[in-house]
């Protein structure tokens, strides 16, 4: 009795909170700020550098949605969340919009009442092993000792992974990714498992990252992107364009250096209705006709935020690889503007 | 006589011998080590084998510390500096002092207002602590937590004054009624304080705080160990009074206030305190619109306090249980009625007695503030956990961290135990 009681109780506050949230785009307009939930902190992608400023791969989102709403891509609050408070962060509107290196699953999505609104990073289960182990391919660790995290995706995936290609491997348990280094480096385990670009950051770290390698086996999908409330679907549009306009910006060639130019009006009509300079996209919207242009001003395209993040020159280094343009190989492919 | 002396004894020392100085292996500090360290073989096994563990820690860690970096930009440039050699990388603490002691937020130039807080605090708890101090020094006190809300938080003077003056006009209803009935005083003086906050905080202006003297600064920018020390010093000085109240109603003789202390106690103290702060952070969320939600830092001190008073709760129990039953009965015969002979007789004993479980509350409560890192609160070991290690410049520094960490929560914790200890010493008025 008494937990029907309070279950009804939570039902209809988080009726009322849903409700009360339907017009996500004027809350912020109103207040004047992005409420944009990030990580407590992962290398390259959310996290405050020396001054307090936030910066990562994943915050280049939330400045852009900002830029594109609010004119300015400083007007953002960020909500740092953890893997535990993330989802209630969203659903009670305590966030707007949450850029925290999320694996788009179905439940998620279907279940926890959560709209993905795209991919800003498509990332995969990968290895790492010491340079002089001399093994080059992920089916060649028949036995070998490997460091994983409990409790996680990666912990099923690396038993399905082995078992399919049938050979054996012994697995030793940690809990964080910190602990996860220590025993790699000091000989606990022959390999570390994790998100690829984990593995890269926690190999950047080393003091001599050359000795390790990673091998070309991904043996999970974890497209990590955005995601909104359920229900308020101008507002995901908004965030969804957002991205969109950053990844459209890369395959057209318009960069934060050649921006204002290319704003001025071009010969591709395209370019002209992402930059706002012909037809109506940003009234669609309910915003102005410079959005695109704000939003790709606020950190570069696609292709400009991810390498000066995580790209090859930064020490993270990844690779494009699958965040690659379609056009390139990868699997970014943004709907076309029009 | 001489003669018969001279032939039966063969000897006679007519002078007395100079002093010899004690064997060499039974004075000072040979004999200290022969007595204590070597008194018999296993003995003198144990303490070889120490001084070898010794020596080995030392010899590692040793040019470990001694070869720390101290200014460097980033991970990669201490090794560049060290060459290979082992060192520490203690330029993170440099780099990140500021950002390890008041959150990454909190903004730089008003670090001086947590400073002059933090000076502030030792005066304002100096008498609390040592009763030997002059007792007007306690009117600092009480005006201390106003003093200190406005200094950390900023914004409007007019929101602490207002609630000084509401605890006042509730101490004012309290004094003049509480002699003729105790919870006549009791409840018209909380209902003056409310009256006082309603009104006072209608006549606020609204906006009051955008141009205020200093500016304001929301809760979610505190953070380092600024917060810990701002949650263990708040949560324990509230949960000390709140817990001997649960401590006396639990002894109650009316059935509904003792039932109502039974259950909280147990209820709480059968609930992880993770769990409490989770509650705190998430779950209430859902029960407000998002507009009006209670301040973060206030619904985690209302959790913390709620878990520790109930522990204190049971620590004074245990106190007031070894009080002999004649203490009470004295108390009656003498015509005390109960909050005369709770303060005169009772309570001074009991909560003497009870002190070193307080203590082991509180040390074990401010190690328990680190646990607010998990709801995404940037306390010391939340900036470690979170923006420090996650910046490309500083992933993979573990250990000058977490020492630092380490080395902070031990001055304060051994600081607490060693008051704790001179209190007991002050205290002892039996002869054992």
């Amino acid at each position: 009795m008494k937990k029907t009681v309070f279950l009804g109780a939570l039902t209809v506050a988080g009726l009322a909170a849903g409700a009360a949230a339907a017009g996500t785009m004027d809350d912020v307009k109103a207040r004047g700020k992005l409420n944009c939930g990030v990580t407590t902190g992962l290398v390259g992608f959310a996290a405050p550098d020396a001054n307090g400023e936030w910066e990562g791969f994943d915050v280049a989102v939330c400045r852009a949605v900002a830029a594109a709403v609010l004119g300015d891509p400083k007007a953002v609050e960020f909500v740092p969340t953890t893997g535990k408070t993330r989802f209630t962060a969203l659903a009670s509107g305590e966030i707007d919009m949450l850029a925290r290196n999320t694996t788009w699953t179905f439940s998620r999505d279907v279940d926890l009442k959560f709209e993905f609104v795209g991919v800003n990073y498509y990332d995969g289960q990968g290895f790492m092993v010491p340079k002089e182990l001399g093994v080059s391919s992920a089916k060649e660790l028949d036995g070998a000792t490997v460091c994983i995290q409990t409790g996680t995706t990666t912990e099923l995936n690396l038993a399905d992974f082995f078992r399919s290609n049938n050979i054996s491997y012994e697995p030793v348990p940690i809990e964080t990714n910190a602990e996860a280094q220590q025993q790699y480096l000091a000989g606990a385990c022959d390999v570390y498992t994790t998100d690829a670009s984990g593995l890269a950051a926690t190999r950047a770290t080393f003091e001599d990252p050359s000795a390790h390698v990673l091998l070309p086996e991904i043996i999970s999908k974890e497209p990590l992107g955005p995601l909104v409330r359920h229900g308020d679907h101008e507002w995901g549009d908004v965030v969804r364009w957002t991205l969109n306009a950053l990844i459209s910006a890369e395959e057209l060639g318009v960069t934060s250096a050649n921006l204002s130019e290319m704003a001025a009006g071009t010969n591709n009509p395209e370019i002209n209705r992402l930059l706002g300079s012909e037809g109506t996209l940003g009234e669609m919207l309910g915003l102005d006709a410079e959005w695109g242009k704000r939003a790709v001003a606020a950190g570069g395209n696609y292709g400009e935020v991810f390498a000066k993040n995580i790209g090859e020159e930064t020490p993270i280094g990844l690779a494009r690889g699958l965040n690659a343009q379609w056009t390139e190989g990868g699997l970014l492919y943004s709907p076309p503007f029009r | 006589m001489a003669d018969n002396k001279n032939n039966s004894v063969a000897y006679v020392a007519e002078t007395m011998l100079p002093e010899l100085p004690p064997p060499a292996r039974e004075t000072g500090v040979v004999k200290w080590l022969r007595e204590n360290l070597f008194s018999n073989a296993t003995n003198s096994v144990l303490t070889i084998v120490s001084i070898i563990v010794i020596y080995m820690i030392a010899q590692n860690t040793l040019p470990w510390i001694m070869n720390g970096v101290w200014q460097a930009p980033s991970l990669a440039a201490c090794r560049e500096v060290l060459e290979g050699q082992s060192g520490a990388c203690f330029a993170v603490l440099t780099e990140r002092w500021n950002q390890l002691i008041y959150g990454f937020k909190y903004p730089v130039d008003a670090y001086w207002r947590p400073n002059l807080a933090f000076v502030l605090l030792l005066v304002a708890i100096a008498p609390v602590l040592f009763f030997d101090l002059p007792r007007k020094m306690l009117i600092f006190t009480a005006l201390y937590p106003f003093i200190a809300f406005w200094l950390i938080w900023g914004g409007t003077i007019l929101g602490p004054l207002v609630a000084l003056l509401g605890f006042a006009a509730g101490g004012y209803v309290f004094q003049t009624f509480g002699k003729g009935s105790f919870a006549v005083g009791f409840f018209g003086g909380i209902v003056a304080a409310f009256v006082v906050w309603g009104i006072g905080g209608g006549l606020i202006p609204e906006g009051a705080s955008e141009n205020a003297m200093l500016t304001a600064v929301p809760s979610r920018d505190l953070g380092g160990f600024m917060l810990n020390l701002m949650l263990g010093v708040t949560c324990v000085s509230l949960s000390v009074p709140l817990g001997i109240a649960l401590a006396l109603g639990r002894q109650s003789d009316m059935p509904l206030i003792k039932w109502i202390c039974v259950i909280f106690i147990e209820f709480v103290r059968g609930v992880p305190l993770i769990t409490l702060l989770f509650v705190a952070s998430v779950m209430l969320a859902y029960f407000f619109p998002p507009e009006s939600t209670v301040d973060l830092f206030l619904r985690v001190v209302i959790m913390i306090t709620m878990f520790s008073a109930a522990y204190i709760a049971e620590v004074i129990r245990g106190g007031l249980a070894a009080l002999p039953k004649g203490q009470y009965e004295a108390a009656d015969s003498l015509g005390l009625d109960y909050p005369q002979a709770m303060r005169l007789i009772i309570l001074p004993q009991a909560l003497k007695i009870s002190i070193p479980g307080i203590v082991n509350v509180a040390v074990g409560l401010f190690k328990d503030t680190t646990l607010v890192s998990v709801i995404s609160m940037f306390d010391l070991v939340g900036m470690i956990r979170g923006p420090i290690l996650a910046s490309t410049e500083w992933n993979g520094v573990y250990w000058e961290l977490l020492g630092f960490a380490a080395l902070l929560f031990f001055v304060v914790c051994y600081g607490i135990s060693q008051y704790s200890q001179w209190l007991e010493r002050r205290l002892a008025t039996d002869h054992r």
